[in-house]
């Protein structure tokens, strides 16, 4: 009976997620003359060629945005080396200079991992019409309506089927989806597929788009961006997985109170209010986004967009550098970097709900952790003089130039790093890829944790059996019984307190606590507390 | 150079090879016929359950070893040569030793029941023990098991993840009787069922009915009942795995005979852990103790004593842990299956019968002896404190928060367990705040 409840719900889930992809192939386009000239005039482009050839190749109906992507792309490099040409040509006649400066003026700026974005995308994005655009509100229920609620169907019947409540994690290593196997591998495929699409291609998402048109409509009184399709996708998927958490969880009150945390902080602090701020004309504000996660913080346009916003802006920038340089050190001495990590972080959020069930793939091996330090210590420092560059408006910083030094951290670490791999490899390498190896303010917050803080997780005394539970589940890569079965307290910048280890230690041996400095670290003592007959004789 | 050898890569022969290492320079090579690299023998359920994979039991990387410089080796000793210090191994090779450590480990015991040696039945001691079982519970319509004990249980829950339905037969009339007193035993029992274990108290196995093929087809118990099974599982304990040192010059009984320096008859020759017989065990305490820790604690002993520090076994107050099914055990001194004269007994059960605690004290003097914990989790330093203070049962009671090692924002019940105390002994306890200063005392 419940088993065949699960598979209803696993089949809406995939019904709808078919159907979440398939509106890719059932949009139609229309570019008017009048919308070419608008997007022309937007992206202030001068080039006669492209104007013409663009009334030519582009103006028109179109089945697929694919095609039209591909054309409008096709025109748009035609126009850059037609231009090229004439400037060489120009150059060559000994042409005057500022003739040849007027034909740079056409010159577009093309960046193969902008191009999809910068222009194909805002022209598509307008130009969708027919059966997606007229029905998304109906699409809107039959893609996320009913993979949320056949989601939800296939989850909670856990509740009963699993048994009385405790640790679930029978079979993980025999099942397809979480051991790695065919399973895991197709959603990788689709997860690395899905985060390139966003980053670097948007109008191949125009359909997915136009779903949560209404909502972003509603929300912000904007059409909705890719990001904003991000955004919503983000809270759903946690929801639902955040529920499933719950479930799994339901005997532990600290997993719990934290699944919940996290569900608020991502649907409120990074979704509601940023949404609900750019409704009131508000510059796109999450509130607890501290650098240097939120890496542009501190750049050029985003000062701009503060100082336009008045004394809220002003607020907004006093509170960012507030939470940066006093509130994160501070919350990090008095309960350790868990309170962001896994109790606000969006990043942590979607690991601790999207990728529990990958959490036993992190590497335990001495080389991750050497990997680790190297890597994270290495983008915090990137981040740092990035960021001192933005500051000093510097053109040039270290020998390079400041805009490649930005352009750089954006594409390798703000986009391939924690999305694609960060998110995109959850099924494979585990899912805190990116907390553990990238996130500039872990590396930040995890020097104030293993330096000056009063958490750690205390080993009770003797009671380790070295199963292995603990470094298994640990999702931080930190080999954990290492240190319980020599009866040592664990204290790791790298730990972020999801309190697993401690879920799923059998004896009861570790604990996530707060307390007195003194004697927080324990001393390198080789012999186990029971044993009085070593002690006794080294005391003579 | 002193060369040590030991035979068994379990937790006692591992902790002396560590532990010798760090006191000395000696050449240690350890030896295993039953794995690579030592693994952590109580993780092998969660192996079969899907928790974990075989090499997440093994707590060191393989660079260890080398980079401590003990040497592994992968053979199977048939005879020692105490007089010329020499092993032979069963592939004809041998190794000469100046000092050995018998670490040999259990093997699960069998009662020379009919059909005890068929296919399909096996306990659960060794990483061979765990592919039989692998082996044989494939598509099968029911488990039976045998004994009621620790090992048993958890072999019933690793059939049970896996949909295979379990019997569950105790000789005994309630649930690990030897060792749990009724109340903890019932709850036990009752969660079992809970988990639809068909667990049949006072019931006996008979014999073990081979199905033509040498395969086990169904049991019958000593009543006349008879249960169709592909799967027997033999957990009715564990005995010192030492035949092949048996009728040698070693003194033997059912352990190798040590005394309190855990040093056989044969000078240089010691054995600890599971396969070591106390000849005058340690006052409380069994002469043969068959628990990850005390094997733990034997080999610390044992590397001091061989690198020049003579030490005795001298374990600490007694400590334990398990756990059945979802719920958790510790223990801190000693809570008998039956009081003991003069000591008395206090026991709260929360209402939804998942946890309990049950306390011993003496009644006179009302120094507190020992607890059993279900449920909720306790602080090993604090009671180990208490235990050495030999505190009052009041004062464990009047400060139980600081033993309290339950996650964050769990519940607490010391005020409801104390109540029921002060109602149930006319005492006026409060318990206190916790207090780290008061914790902090008792962590070296």
């Amino acid at each position: 009976m419940m088993k065949s409840i699960k598979n209803a719900g696993l089949f809406m889930f995939l019904t709808a997620f078919t159907l979440f992809n398939a509106v890719s192939f059932l949009g139609t386009f229309e570019v008017t003359e009048v919308q070419f000239e608008k997007f022309l005039a937007d992206k202030w482009i001068k080039s006669e060629f492209l104007a013409e050839e663009g009334k030519n190749k582009i103006v028109g109906k179109w089945n697929s945005h694919f095609e039209l992507s591909a054309a409008l792309l096709t025109v748009i490099e035609a126009s850059h080396d037609y231009h090229r040409t004439i400037i060489k040509s120009l150059e060559e006649a000994g042409a005057s200079k500022e003739k040849i400066e007027n034909e740079w003026g056409k010159v577009l700026w093309i960046k193969d991992t902008k191009k999809h974005g910068q222009y194909a995308y805002p022209l598509i994005r307008n130009s969708a019409i027919g059966f997606v655009a007229e029905n998304k509100g109906t699409l809107f229920w039959l893609t996320f309506g009913l993979g949320i609620f056949g989601g939800l169907i296939f989850l909670l019947p856990a509740i009963q089927t699993d048994g009385p409540a405790g640790i679930k994690n029978d079979a993980i290593f025999q099942n397809q989806a979480t051991n790695k196997g065919w399973i895991a591998w197709l959603v990788f495929g689709y997860l690395v597929t899905f985060y390139i699409v966003l980053y670097f291609m948007p109008d191949f998402a125009v359909n997915q788009i136009l779903l949560v048109d209404n909502i972003s409509l509603y929300l912000s009184a904007n059409p909705a961006s890719e990001w904003f399709l991000y955004g919503f996708m983000y809270c759903v998927f946690m929801t639902v997985m955040g529920i499933r958490m719950l479930i799994k969880y339901r005997h532990n009150k600290y997993q719990i109170i934290r699944t919940i945390s996290v569900l608020f902080f991502q649907i409120a602090f990074a979704f509601l209010i940023p949404e609900i701020l750019v409704r009131f004309k508000l510059p796109w504000y999450d509130f607890k986004n501290a650098w240097p996660l939120d890496y542009d913080f501190f750049f050029d346009w985003n000062f701009k967009a503060l100082k336009d916003a008045g004394s809220i802006g002003l607020f907004m920038l006093v509170w960012g550098i507030v939470l940066t340089l006093v509130v994160v050190p501070v919350m990090v001495y008095f309960f350790g970097k868990r309170w962001y990590c896994s109790w606000v972080c969006g990043c942590g959020g979607l690991a601790e709900t999207v990728g529990d069930p990958y959490r036993q793939h992190s590497d335990k091996s001495m080389n991750a952790w050497k990997f680790e330090r190297i890597i994270i210590y290495t983008v915090f420092v990137f981040a740092i003089f990035m960021t001192i560059g933005a500051l000093t408006r510097s053109e040039y910083f270290l020998g390079m130039r400041a805009e490649d030094i930005r352009f750089w951290y954006g594409f390798a670490i703000g986009s391939i790093f924690s999305g694609v791999i960060g998110t995109g490899f959850y099924p494979i390498f585990g899912n805190r890829v990116w907390c553990r190896f990238g996130c500039p303010l872990a590396a930040y917050m995890g020097i104030v944790q293993r330096f000056k803080s009063r958490f750690r997780i205390t080993t009770n005394g003797g009671q380790c059996i070295s199963c292995g539970n603990c470094s298994t589940y640990c999702e931080q890569g930190i080999d954990v019984r290492a240190y319980a079965q020599k009866g040592q307290n664990i204290i790791r910048s790298s730990c972020v307190g999801c309190g697993v280890c401690s879920a799923v230690c059998p004896r009861g041996v570790l604990k996530l606590e707060n307390g007195p400095e003194e004697k927080r670290i324990s001393d390198d003592n080789p012999i186990v507390i029971g044993n009085d007959g070593v002690k006794l004789k080294d005391m003579r | 150079m002193t060369h040590i050898a030991i035979i068994g890569n379990g937790i006692s022969g591992v902790t002396a090879a560590r532990h010798i290492r760090k006191n000395s320079d000696y050449q240690i090579t350890l030896i295993s016929a039953e794995t690579d690299y030592f693994f952590s023998r109580t993780a092998l359920m969660y192996v079969y359950m899907g928790h974990m994979k075989f090499e997440h039991t093994q707590p060191y990387e393989p660079w260890f070893w080398k980079k401590n410089r003990i040497d592994l080796r992968k053979g199977y000793v048939e005879k020692i040569d105490y007089s010329d210090k020499n092993l032979k191994f069963s592939d004809g090779s041998c190794l000469k030793y100046d000092q050995l450590i018998l670490a040999t480990g259990s093997t699960p015991n069998k009662f020379g029941w009919k059909g005890q040696d068929l296919d399909g039945v096996g306990g659960l001691f060794s990483k061979q023990d765990l592919e039989r079982m692998e082996e044989f519970t494939q598509n099968i319509t029911r488990g039976v098991i045998v004994g009621g004990g620790l090992i048993g249980v958890e072999m019933a829950e690793m059939l049970l993840s896996r949909n295979i339905p379990v019997t569950f037969l105790v000789r005994e009339n309630q649930f690990w009787g030897n060792v749990l007193p009724k109340q903890e035993s019932d709850l036990i029992a009752r969660h079992m069922k809970e988990h639809h274990v068909d667990l049949r108290l006072s019931s006996e196995l008979n014999e073990i009915i081979d199905d033509g093929t040498g395969r086990v087809k169904a049991i019958k118990t000593k009543s006349g009942d008879i249960i169709e099974c592909g799967w027997v599982g033999l957990t009715a304990g564990v005995s010192p795995n030492i035949k092949f040192l048996k009728d040698t010059e070693l003194e033997t009984n059912r352990g190798i005979l040590v005394g309190k320096d855990l040093q056989t008859n044969i000078p240089g020759v010691y054995a600890i852990g599971d396969c070591a017989e106390f000849k005058n065990p340690v006052l409380g305490r069994r002469s043969i103790e068959q628990v990850w820790y005390t094997g733990r604690i034997m080999g610390e002993t044992v590397a001091q004593t061989i690198t020049g520090n003579l030490c005795e076994y001298t374990p600490g107050n007694w400590f334990n842990s398990a756990k059945f099914f979802d719920i958790e055990y510790q223990t801190y001194g000693w809570v008998l299956p039956k009081l003991s004269k003069g000591h008395k007994d206090f026991y709260w059960e929360h209402e939804k019968g998942k946890m309990c605690m049950h306390f011993v004290f003496e009644e006179k003097s009302r120094k507190f002896i020992g607890i059993n914990t279900f449920g909720i989790r306790l602080r090993h330093n604090v009671f180990d404190g208490w235990l050495n203070e030999l505190a009052s049962i009041e004062m464990v009671l009047e400060h139980l928060k600081d033993a309290n090692f339950d996650p964050e924002f769990y519940t607490q019940y010391e005020l409801e367990i104390v109540a029921k105390f002060n109602s149930e002994n006319g005492t006026t306890i409060q318990p206190k705040k916790k207090s780290w200063k008061r914790i902090l005392k008792f962590i070296s």
